[in-house]
C-alpha cells in the first residue's frame, strides 16, 4: 500500500484505500503518544518546516509535536515574522525553505491553491494545513479517525455539518472525505453561508437545523467567525445562536449515541453551548489528541524516499 | 517469514511435532533460567513471534500453573533502513499492556538472522521502560549475524547460505506448522 504522489494537498482525489491506509497508520501512532516516553526514532535526520501565513495554534503545534515525536527536526516560519512581509513570493519562499534542507513543508495560506503551487515548485513533500476556503485535509482525516475510533466504521453514518459552510475549508475536506468513506453528509447553516451548488459535492442541504440533526450519528459544528457578521452574512451572534446554535435540546434530536465534534477554537454560547461542548457526547478534546496521531501517520507515510526495494514482512 | 513467490522448497526441517517439542523445551529453559515466573513477561515480535510468544506462555502455564503476561511488539518505526526504502513499510500497533519496568522480558521471534530486527526490538522495548533483563528466544537461528547479538533460547540451529530463505509457517497465520528452507528456482 502506498499514497499517490509526494504531497497531501486535499482529499478530493484521495481514494478510499488511501484514506483508510492513513487512518490505519494513525492507530499505532496514537499508542505512541499515550506512552510515558513519547518518542520513536523513525524520522531522525528529516527536516520538517511549518510555513504558516495565517495564525494557528492547534494545527501548527500539532504538526510540530507530531514531527518531534517521530524524532524529526521541525522549524516554524510565520508569515508575519519572515521575509514574506518584505515581499517574497510564495514560490520563492518554497524554494528557499527547500534550499534550507526541508524534506517536508507544511503550509497554511489564505489563498486556495497555495499548497498546490508550492508542491509544483519544489521536490520536497508539501502538506496542506489549510488553503483559503478550499481544503484542510489533515483536519478531515482526524475527524474521520475520531469517528472511526468511536463507531468502528464510517460506512452508512449520517454526518451533519452545521455552520458557515461557504468559508470553511474543514467542511469541504470533511464532505469529500466522509462521503468517500461511505458516510452520508448533511450540511446546514444560514442561507448566506451555504454556497450555491454545494450539493453537487454529494451532500444534502437542510434549511432548518432541527431537520439536519434528526437522527444524525455525528454532528460537526463549525466555528462562526465574528468578522462574517460585519459582512452582513448573519444579523448577530445571539441571533445565530438562536437559529443554529447547538444546545442539549437540539443535540437530543440526533441519534442517542451521536458524537459532537468541533475543529476549534470554539465560541462558547454561539455555535454551541458550554453544556454540550463539555458534555458526554463531546469528542472535542479527543479530536485534538487524535490530530497529533493522524499527522504523525501522514509525516511517516510521506517521508519515504529512498530507492531500495526491500520486501517488507 | 512465509513462503515467497518464485521460491522452491529445498528441505522441510521442522514439522508440527518438531516445533511443539522445541517450544516445550524452551518453556522449561525459560522457567529454569529465571527460577520460576516471578516478574516474567513474554513479548512477541510481529508477525510470527506473536503466536510463538502465546504458545510459550501456554506451556509455561501448564508447567508452572501461573500466567505470564504476553505483549506484541511492532518494530517498524525502529528499523534502521527506513531512509533507504522507496516505500514506507506498514506500521502495526505495539500492544504491551503491562509495564516492563524492572521485569524479566523474554523477546520472541521466529528466525534470528542478521540481528537487525532484534536491535530494533531492544530499542522499542527500552522506550517502554527499563526491564531488569531482556532475553531472546528464537525458533530458528540461521546464522549470518551483522550485529553482536545472540539468542538465549534456540529451537533449532540451522546452517544456511545467504541465498536461502527460511520460511516459518505457523497454524495461526499460515494454517499449518512447519519450517522450510527455500531457494530461488
Amino acid at each position: 500500500m502506498t499514497l499517490q504522489g509526494k504531497d497531501l494537498l486535499g482529499l478530493l482525489h484521495k481514494t478510499e484505500s488511501e484514506i483508510e491506509y492513513i487512518l490505519d497508520t494513525a492507530v499505532p501512532m496514537k499508542e505512541i503518544i499515550s506512552r510515558p516516553l513519547k518518542k520513536v526514532p523513525t524520522l531522525r535526520g528529516r527536516t520538517i518546516v511549518n510555513v504558516f501565513y495565517e495564525p494557528s495554534t492547534r494545527t501548527r503545534t500539532s504538526f510540530e509535536l507530531a514531527a518531534k515525536y517521530l524524532s524529526a527536526d521541525s522549524v516554524n516560519i510565520s508569515g508575519s515574522a519572515s521575509s514574506v512581509v518584505k515581499g517574497e513570493s510564495l514560490v520563492d519562499t518554497a524554494r528557499t525553505v527547500k534550499a534550507l534542507g526541508a524534506d517536508i513543508i507544511v503550509v497554511r495560506h489564505a489563498m486556495a491553491g497555495a499548497a498546490e503551487l508550492m508542491a509544483r515548485t519544489v521536490s520536497a513533500s508539501v502538506i496542506n494545513a489549510g488553503d483559503g476556503a478550499h481544503e484542510h485535509p489533515t483536519q478531515a482525516l482526524l475527524d474521520m479517525f475520531t469517528v472511526r475510533e468511536a463507531k468502528g466504521t464510517l460506512k452508512g453514518l449520517e454526518v451533519a455539518i452545521i455552520g458557515d459552510i461557504t468559508h470553511s475549508r474543514v467542511a469541504r475536506s470533511d464532505i469529500w472525505g466522509f462521503s468517500r468513506m461511505g458516510a452520508r453528509v448533511r450540511v446546514c447553516g444560514p442561507p448566506t453561508m451555504i454556497p450555491h451548488g454545494i450539493d453537487t459535492m454529494g451532500c444534502k442541504i437542510f434549511d432548518k437545523v432541527e431537520d439536519a440533526l434528526e437522527g444524525a450519528d455525528v454532528v460537526i459544528v463549525l466555528r462562526i467567525q465574528n468578522e462574517r457578521q460585519q459582512q452582513g452574512l448573519f444579523p448577530g451572534l445571539r441571533e445565530y445562536a438562536n437559529m443554529y446554535g447547538i444546545n442539549s435540546k437540539r443535540l437530543g434530536l440526533a441519534a442517542p449515541d451521536a458524537l459532537l465534534m468541533h475543529p476549534g477554537p470554539i465560541n462558547r454560547g454561539v455555535e454551541l453551548t458550554g453544556e454540550v461542548a463539555d458534555g458526554q457526547q463531546s469528542l472535542i478534546e479527543t479530536q485534538v489528541t487524535n490530530g497529533v496521531a493522524v499527522r504523525m501517520a501522514i509525516l511517516y507515510l510521506l517521508a519515504g524516499g529512498g530507492d531500495a526495494n526491500v520486501p517488507v514482512d | 517469514m512465509g513462503v515467497e513467490k518464485g521460491m522452491r522448497e529445498k528441505a522441510r526441517i521442522m514439522d508440527q511435532q518438531g516445533i511443539g517439542r522445541a517450544l516445550t523445551r524452551i518453556a522449561h529453559e525459560i522457567i529454569e533460567r529465571n527460577k520460576g515466573t516471578d516478574n516474567l513477561v513474554i513479548i512477541g515480535i510481529r508477525r510470527r513471534g506473536v503466536p510463538l510468544a502465546s504458545r510459550l506462555a501456554e506451556r509455561i502455564k501448564e508447567i508452572e500453573g501461573s500466567s505470564v503476561p504476553v505483549g506484541v511488539l511492532d518494530i517498524t518505526l525502529y528499523r534502521d533502513d527506513l531512509s533507504t526504502l522507496s516505500q514506507q513499510p506498514v506500521v502495526h500497533q505495539t500492544e504491551v499492556k503491562f509495564s516492563v519496568q524492572d521485569k524479566k522480558v523474554v523477546l520472541v521471534d521466529d528466525v534470528l538472522y542478521t540481528g537487525r530486527t532484534i536491535r530494533a526490538a531492544l530499542d522499542a522495548i527500552i522506550d517502554l521502560g527499563r526491564p531488569s533483563v531482556i532475553q531472546l528466544a528464537a525458533l530458528v537461528d540461521r546464522g549470518h549475524r551483522e550485529l553482536p547479538i545472540r539468542a538465549d533460547y534456540v529451537g533449532k540451529n540451522v546452517p544456511t547460505s545467504r541465498k536461502e530463505v527460511i520460511a516459518v509457517q505457523l497454524e495461526e497465520i499460515d494454517g499449518e506448522d512447519g519450517v522450510l528452507i527455500l531457494e530461488n528456482g
